[in-house]
């Protein structure tokens, strides 16, 4: 047999199984283990709204490059249940692998309850195309016969083996740890050395060693099986050697950790997917320490000796609580936030439109999520461009800031911040399902440069009291007022949602109104006009490129991905990514789009909000979009061909994409 | 907190024109709240004010502390957050019948679990003032006010037995024509450690035309007084009525008498404290328990930034756990 050509470092990975089953920490173990050999990582999460026994799975790439996307290929598919062969057997490569449990045989599709009825029927049409029955074993048949690697592994004999070493008296104790060996079978297939299997276990558990022993054992032996049985996969994956340390993050851990940078005190929340991971992670560190940054020029170093800061986490009644608590807070000096997903924005509206009137900096995390209604809650979309944009009654100015990717995640919690104080009004940061629930290595964060501003927060001792008395909204040159907080001594003001006058009393009288209404607005503009490029958009690729895409959030990770092949094959492409949507980057966009032959809008929503938005805002109009609302992160490889098509003048004016289990 | 100066009640009144109708019992809350705000030494800049949305909730803007008028329902997370953020505060807040106990029901009971230490008053007309007069969650079934084309379809709410029901841990009802009274009351539940809450009748002259003050002052049952009035409000001080739980073993005893006293409607209307415990941690001392330094560095008074805006917040650790060491 000729040997087979092999491909190094560069897999793409997938383990699926019945929520609750583990699903999750596998693939986590799997992912740092390639991390741990010095390997870039990915990692994405698809799941049900669901606590048990639906369908979850996870895909992980790992490469000896930076990875920021999934692909629709899957190399290596490692199961343990009979549902995860069945719902994905079709993304597995010709010489890619399946790794099951060759008890389940005889399992039949039509006795799986939880797959769909439509995905029901799609396989059984392709099972009879391939003239099989239904049972796996058939269904790994046809996989075989196109070349697909099989590789059985007995977990049942080898968690009786475990319990035997382990002295455990029921299988049921240890049969969590069917994963782990699924795991190990993986990565005995791709070759990596076992040692880093040991490390990820050991973050995976924590160092509790007992635990860790036994994953151990268990995965070794999947891992001895599975190389003595398929030894030359055409995958391998190795080590690489690596001098920086780098982070293995979530995009929920980004998000958390760049609110705490920026100075975050007070977070509340309504539970909801996929907003609540960040608040759970605030509050399991909600003890903080203070860096001694500057303290020795700080004239009250003494205080910046006590070490101790805390960030206070409140879970709510509900979101309208959520987001009024922190704007209370807000008003005693607190950096304050919020974060939520689609149906409790909705119920914020009021409290965004009461912070812009009294003009109280406040942040709103957004991590957008299918809908609409309950939607899909566990998937993805960037449906929330237009709601963020006019959510609430009147005309109440709001600073719109989106991230693409962990680091932004990172930097933009603290720019939140800044321009909450700095423009005194609120800042919806918009991310989503797919950043959330996205996995995997980045570069240690450069943020040294970053500073916390907090725009005209008075000082303590600032000469206003009864003789001078304070007027929180103080008509003058500058629309933004010098900001007092609740408790600052000489400061008195009040606050209402009605109309105001400068102290904050209620007025109608229309040429205060007006006054008020335009220095509100006047924020906005001095918000366009100071706020940095370098914030508001990123542009890459080809100078003058033909074609142009535009996007914003999560979009990025598979835009860069598929503009990388683009690039390489040799295609005039640009991409543009806008990162402050309100106020609108307008002539940035215009100067981008103006030469483009195409003008392409991407993102994931029906409507092509951003699309409209960009023609509103400059008078272009885009010439393709491409779109995809299944709920599905986009794949670099569906991005990288559709965009292609339309280079090809092969694509009609609107694409939908499609793929995703 | 407490003043060296003399201030007195007037000192806590703003200069803003005041648009309730004459006679309205909004008028006597706000005068006891001044007042018991100079009976407490209150600084005025560490007070904050917080009202919902209705006639009732203009109450702060005429009141010289911190005045927050936040949205219709909305008072309780509000005042929650000011007080969250900064424990050093004292926090009043007052809002309406429908504000508290409709739109704002889930703030009002949720209120009760958090036990937080501040005072609500609840301005208790009956009737959504500021939206001319609908029936309010707090008018009983078959009641016809003025503005109702038909007897309310709706029962009452008892706001006492929410309250207590919720958890708070000190719960009074006053009448906001028995200023001394209710200038008691408000000292107080302020005074109380825990969350207070207070129901005060404030008859609305223009749209309740049934729980008038003449109604509470009995003037309809003459007849059977030889002639004088026999008033349907009474205190419950005074009578052997102990509200105060002194031990925690007579939680449940106080609990019940409260709620069998808060049943008492019509003929007779008792004010003065219902229940008082003192034995609940407040919610300030549940974080302290976890964040010890939570008193002496709030949130509202930790610094975030050194002198050129570094960010003070040190993520060393949180980036340990999250390293993945380098490879040889
Ligand atoms: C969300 C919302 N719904 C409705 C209103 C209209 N509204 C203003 S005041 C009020 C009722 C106030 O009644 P209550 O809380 O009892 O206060 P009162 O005027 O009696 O003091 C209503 C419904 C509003 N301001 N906001
Ligand atoms: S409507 Fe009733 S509650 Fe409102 S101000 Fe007039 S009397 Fe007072
Ligand atoms: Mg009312």
């Amino acid at each position: 047999m000729p040997a087979k050509t092999q491909r190094v470092n560069d897999l793409s990975w997938m383990i699926g199984g019945p929520q609750g089953s583990g699903v999750d920490s596998s693939a986590n173990a799997f992912a740092r283990a390639c991390a741990h050999a010095g390997l870039d990582v990915f990692g994405k999460r698809e799941y049900y709204s669901n606590i048990k026994g639906e369908h979850s799975y996870f895909t992980v790439r790992a490469a000896s490059r930076v990875i920021r996307s999934h692909i629709d290929d899957v190399h290596l598919l490692a199961t343990f249940d009979a549902e995860t062969a069945f719902r994905h057997v079709r993304e597995v490569v010709d010489d890619g692998a399946i790794i099951y449990d060759p008890s389940l045989a005889r399992t039949k599709l039509s006795d799986i309850p939880t797959i769909e009825p439509r995905l029901k029927g799609d396989l059984k049409t392709y099972l009879i195309a391939r003239g099989v029955g239904e049972t796996l074993d058939d269904l790994l048949t046809t996989a075989k016969q196109r070349g697909v690697t099989l590789v059985p592994v007995p977990y049942n004999d080898i968690l009786e083996q475990i319990a035997d070493e382990f002295k455990v008296d029921a299988l049921s104790k240890i049969a969590r740890m069917i994963n782990m060996l699924a795991v190990g079978a993986s990565l005995g297939l791709v070759g990596l050395e076992f040692d880093y299997t040991v490390q990820a276990l050991n973050d995976v558990f924590r160092g509790r060693k007992a635990t860790v022993d036994m994953n151990a054992s268990g995965a070794r032996k999947g891992y001895d099986l599975a190389k003595a049985l398929a030894p030359d996969f055409s995958y391998r994956l190795e080590r690489m050697a690596r001098k920086e340390p780098r982070l293995f993050l979530t995009g929920s851990q980004a998000g958390a950790l760049g609110k705490l940078y920026g100075g975050l005190r007070v977070q509340t929340y309504y539970p909801i997917t996929p907003a609540s991971d960040e608040s759970e992670f605030l509050e399991a560190n909600e003890i903080l320490q203070l860096d001694g940054h500057g303290a020795a020029e700080a004239e009250d170093s003494a205080f910046l000796k006590e070490k101790d800061a805390s960030v206070l986490v409140v879970q709510t009644e509900d979101e309208i609580a959520a987001i009024t608590m922190a704007i209370g807070a807000a008003l005693t000096g607190a950096r304050s936030a919020t974060a939520t997903s689609g149906p409790g924005f909705c119920l914020m509206m009021e409290g965004i439109g009461y912070a812009s009137i009294n003009e109280v900096p406040v942040v709103i995390t957004l991590y957008q999520r299918a809908g609409p209604s309950t939607g899909m809650p566990t998937r993805h979309e960037q449906g929330d461009l237009r709601f963020a944009l006019h959510a609430g009654h009147g005309d109440s100015p709001r600073i719109i800031l989106a991230s693409g990717d962990f680091e932004e995640m990172i930097r933009d919690g603290l720019l939140s911040f800044n321009y909450a104080e700095r423009y005194q009004m609120p800042v919806i940061h918009m991310v989503d399902k797919a950043l959330a629930n996205n996995s995997g290595t980045v570069a240690f964060p450069q943020l040294t440069d970053l500073r916390i501003d907090r725009g005209r927060l008075l000082a303590d001792g600032n000469g206003f009291g009864p003789e001078h008395p304070y007027h929180r909204f103080e008509l003058g040159e500058n629309p933004v007022s010098p900001r007092a907080v609740i408790g600052q001594h000489g400061t008195l003001f009040w606050n209402t949602g009605d109309e105001h006058d400068e102290t904050g009393h209620i007025t109608e009288d229309p040429v205060l109104r007006d006054l008020m209404m335009e220095k509100r607005e006047a924020k906005l503009q001095l918000a366009a006009k100071e706020i940095p490029d370098s914030v508001k958009y990123h542009y890459f690729g080809a100078k003058d490129a033909e074609t142009v895409i535009v996007s914003w959030g999560s979009t990025k990770g598979p835009l860069l991905d598929a503009l990388d092949r683009l690039l390489a094959e040799k295609e005039s492409v640009g991409f543009l990514q806008l990162r402050l949507l309100n106020p609108f980057p307008t002539e940035a966009v215009m100067a981008h789009l103006a030469k483009a032959k195409r003008r392409v809008d991407v993102e994931m929503n029906f409507g092509a909000q951003l699309g409209g938005l960009v023609r509103e805002r400059t008078g272009v109009d885009l010439t393709h979009t491409i779109l995809k609302y299944n709920g599905r992160p986009m794949s670099n490889s569906e991005l990288h061909d559709a965009i292609k098509a339309i280079i090809r003048n092969q694509a009609p004016r609107r694409t939908v994409l499609t793929h995703g289990a | 907190m407490a003043l060296e100066q003399v201030l007195k009640p007037q000192d806590y009144a703003t200069e803003v024109h005041n648009d309730w109708c004459p006679g309205c019992g909004d008028f006597g809350i706000l005068r006891t709240i001044q007042m018991a705000l100079a009976e407490l030494k209150l600084d005025p800049y560490r007070v904050a004010m917080v009202s919902g949305i209705g006639c009732s909730a203009k109450t702060i803007h005429y009141i010289k502390t911190y005045g927050v008028h936040t949205l219709h329902g909305r008072v309780l997370p509000v005042a929650q957050g000011i007080k969250l953020a900064n424990p050093n505060l004292e926090v009043v807040a007052v809002g309406g019948d429908g504000d508290g106990m409709g739109i704002g029901g889930a703030h009002f009971v949720n209120a009760g679990r958090r036990n937080l230490d501040m005072l609500y008053i609840l301005h208790d007309n009956g009737v959504y003032g500021l939206t001319k007069g609908q029936a309010a969650p707090t008018l009983k079934l078959g009641v016809q006010t003025k503005s109702l084309a038909h007897p309310n379809i709706n029962d009452a709410i008892n706001p006492i037995w929410l309250a207590l029901a919720a958890g708070a841990t000190w719960v009074g009802r006053g009448y906001s024509y028995d200023v001394k009274h209710l200038k008691d009351l408000i000292v107080q539940g302020i005074r109380h450690k825990g969350y207070a809450f207070l129901d005060v009748l404030q008859p609305c002259p223009t749209y309740n035309d049934i729980n008038t003050k003449e109604w509470d002052g009995g003037e309809d049952r003459s007849e059977q007084n030889g002639g004088r009035p026999l008033p349907r409000v009474y205190k419950l001080d005074g009578q052997g009525w102990d509200p105060v739980v002194h031990e925690p073993m007579e939680i449940e005893a106080k609990a019940k008498q409260a709620l069998a006293k808060a049943l008492e409607w019509g003929d007779r209307i008792p004010i003065g404290v219902f229940y008082n415990n003192e034995h609940v941690p407040d919610m300030g001392e549940r974080i302290r328990q976890r964040i010890p330094t939570y008193y002496q560095k709030p949130p509202a008074e930790q610094r975030i930034a050194g002198p050129n805006g570094e960010p003070l917040t040190d993520l060393t650790k949180l980036f340990e756990r999250l390293t993945v060491q380098p490879t040889a």
